[in-house]
């Protein structure tokens, strides 16, 4: 996969303040990739640095081949849609969708034609003559990415476009971006601090943190191999749990964790000639069942065992949140899917055994 | 039972509150338009006591020739004046509303400042510095001891230096208020567009701002017709405008009836340009 973006070595220091923090970062022609982090992390710098909004302090920007540090916003071929859309207020919705062929003198006839595609594609026939302010918050949405597409940029940037729509139309949106990027095959950088928006729409994620990129993987090696506590912490919930060798062979590490439980970690994850890690241990990979039913239970070599006190039972429509304490005290949280009306039903009080697979544990080393 | 009171509240206590207000309004402003109104259909004896009768003489006489050029030349140079008002208040206004906002108050002080100092000693100030042997000539002799120099007194020109100085800043204010609320997005918007400078400030920054140039002109135009003080001091009275003519009806040739005629059609006509000013920024907020 060609480059369409390169960061290299991108420093940006506001007085005092670095606010970028010397990033390098590929993104692939045709990928999607998403910026996520806190707020404050950098994640807008980035993308005005990419936009060229901001010139970089140290280091460069190409964007297809091109180096494009020097060259202002006008120059470069990449488009953005800003989180307050932006709109022209004294504009129609053709004529904002429009603004960009005309400042690239594109004849008339062909513009018109243009805007009336990127329209359609966008679902928003028939609102030609509108003003932004009669618009709903969807439809100004859709109107700043037909704004934005009808360019034809090599790079799409979005600056948490869907922050201002209802949990609803956001979803419905995620996907309708997600179908657009692959059916026109535009390179996206899109920046949230919504862990499960980037799950759900990225080719690949970049965890940002302090101006750093923290770590840069799909959504799955994010999630499951996440590689800094920062990184396990931000995306999906986790028990985060520091833990101590206590004995090691050539397979596998016997560690005792916060509160004394003690848990089996394969050899290969722990982080070679450390005595402490940190365990990331994700909710749902913890499998809980009754103690009169020990047979249902997944027993394997790899397995950790061990049993627990429901101390908090929260029910959350498909899945139950569990707090779960061990007979030495280790505290953990843990999810049960409400898979039948039927089936197991836990409550506060309860004796139960836990089964967690090895593998699951994700060792991040200690810092 | 908390609205029983509100419901209760009798509109005469409304009333009661606007008072102030109305009272103002027909003292200073009602009151005022009507007797101009009811002078301008009267006529004057020898010694230049009103006579109240009914006559449509004096409005004949305002269209006149020889006032209608006056009333011409008025206007030409208020237009001229808004003109450079425009020109030299709208990168001053710009730079204000686009500084960092602890900047802002600041230079909108400084805007402020020379208004502490009574208008006409402003004016005066400014005859130093136009007169023969005034600032200005001292300088350009300064550099070139065998200049000339120039004789701007009582010139059309020192009238519309001091126009302009007089009214820049009714021309700044309002173009600084519609600065400051554009939002900064907009213009970056129209970068990532593909705009340059010079066509993001044709195609979004002046149509955003042209409220503010409306509101300007408006604030600047129509006082500057009328304008008599600065057209007595810095003109010498050598080129009457309209509001030299009717400030000589009222004292001097004591002709109250044709002063508050000729006040009459020139009030109307503002009132026109407003409501037309009114009208078309209306067609931008909402066209329908
Ligand atoms: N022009 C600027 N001058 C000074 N500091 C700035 C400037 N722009 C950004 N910063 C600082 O840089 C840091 C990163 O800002 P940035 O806007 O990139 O964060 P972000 O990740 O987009 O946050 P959010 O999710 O809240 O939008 C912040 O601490 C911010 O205060
Ligand atoms: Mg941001």
């Amino acid at each position: 996969m060609a480059t369409m973006v390169h960061l290299r070595g991108v420093t940006k220091r506001f007085g005092t303040f670095d606010a970028v923090r010397d990033v390098s970062l590929e993104v692939g022609a045709g990928e999607f990739l998403t910026l996520l982090g806190p707020s404050g992390c950098g994640k807008t710098t980035l993308l005005r640095l990419m936009a060229g909004f901001e010139a970089p302090t140290v280091g460069t920007v190409e964007i297809g081949g091109q180096d494009v540090t020097r060259l202002p916003p006008y120059r470069r071929p990449v488009n953005q849609v800003f989180q307050s859309y932006a709109l022209f207020p004294h504009l129609t919705v053709a004529e904002n969708v429009g603004f960009g062929l005309r400042m690239q003198r594109v004849a008339a006839a062909e513009g018109q034609a243009r805007v009336r595609e990127a329209l359609a594609l966008v679902s928003l026939d028939g609102l030609d003559a509108r003003r932004p302010h009669q618009l709903s918050g969807g439809q100004r949405q859709r109107v700043a990415l037909a704004r934005a597409l009808v360019c034809r940029p090599k790079v799409l940037l979005l600056d948490e476009p869907l922050s201002a729509l209802d949990a609803k139309l956001r979803r419905a949106m995620q996907l309708e971006l997600k179908r657009l990027q692959r059916q026109l095959g535009i390179t996206f950088v899109f920046v949230t601090h919504d862990q499960e928006e980037a799950l759900t729409m990225s080719d690949r994620i970049a965890i940002v943190h302090e101006g750093r990129i923290e770590q840069l993987g799909t959504a799955h090696e994010i999630y499951h191999r996440p590689a800094t506590r920062f990184a396990a912490d931000f995306v999906g919930q986790a028990n985060l749990l520091e833990a101590r060798v206590l004995l090691q062979d050539e397979a596998q590490v016997r560690v005792s964790v916060t509160g004394g439980l003690e848990l089996t970690v394969p050899r290969a994850a722990w982080p070679a000639g450390a005595m402490k890690a940190l365990i990331a241990m994700r909710p749902e990979k913890v499998h809980v069942s009754r103690l009169a039913n020990p047979a249902a239970a997944p027993a394997a070599a790899a397995t950790n065992l061990f049993e627990a006190r429901i101390e908090e039972e929260i029910f959350q429509g498909a899945t139950d949140q569990l707090v779960i304490v061990t007979a030495t005290g280790t505290r953990l949280s843990v999810v049960v899917a409400n898979e039948s009306a039927y089936g197991e039903i836990f409550h506060a009080g309860d004796h139960v055994s836990c089964a967690l697979h090895a593998d699951d544990l994700v060792v991040v080393p200690a810092e | 039972m908390k609205s029983a009171p509100d419901r209760r509240t009798p509109r005469w206590r409304a009333w009661l509150l606007l008072t102030p207000m109305i009272a103002w309004l027909v003292l200073f402003v009602v009151a005022p338009t009507a007797i101009l109104l009811v002078y301008s259909f009267c006529e004057r004896d020898e010694v230049g006591r009103v006579v109240f009768t009914f006559s449509l003489e004096n409005y004949r006489r305002v269209f006149d020739p020889i006032y209608l050029r006056i009333f011409a030349r008025s206007v030409g140079y208020a237009g001229l004046t808004t003109v450079i008002c425009i020109l030299a208040g709208y990168p001053v206004a710009y730079c204000i509303g686009r500084a960092r906002e602890e900047w802002r108050h600041r230079l909108l002080l400084l805007l402020m400042v020379p208004c502490w100092t009574s208008f006409l000693i402003r004016t005066y100030a400014w005859i130093t510095i136009l007169k023969e042997e005034g600032l200005l000539n001292g300088l350009i002799r300064l550099v070139a001891p065998t200049a000339t120099g120039f004789d701007l007194m009582y010139t059309p020109t020192a009238v519309v230096i001091g126009l302009v100085y007089a009214y820049l800043p009714f021309m700044i204010l309002p173009i600084y208020g519609s600065v400051e609320k554009l939002d900064g997005a907009l213009i970056e918007a129209a970068h990532d567009l593909g705009a340059g400078p010079l066509r993001v400030f044709s195609s979004v920054i002046i149509p955003l701002t042209l409220p503010g140039i409306a509101a300007g002109t408006l604030l600047v135009f129509v006082p500057a017709v009328g304008m008599f003080a600065i057209t007595d001091l810095m003109g010498g009275a050598r080129v009457p405008l309209i509001g030299n003519v009717i400030q000589n009806q009222f004292l001097v040739a004591r002709d109250w009836p044709f002063g508050a005629a000729l006040g009459a059609v020139f009030m109307g006509l503002f009132a026109l340009t407003y409501w037309i000013l009114l009208r078309l920024g209306a067609r931008e907020e909402d066209p329908a």
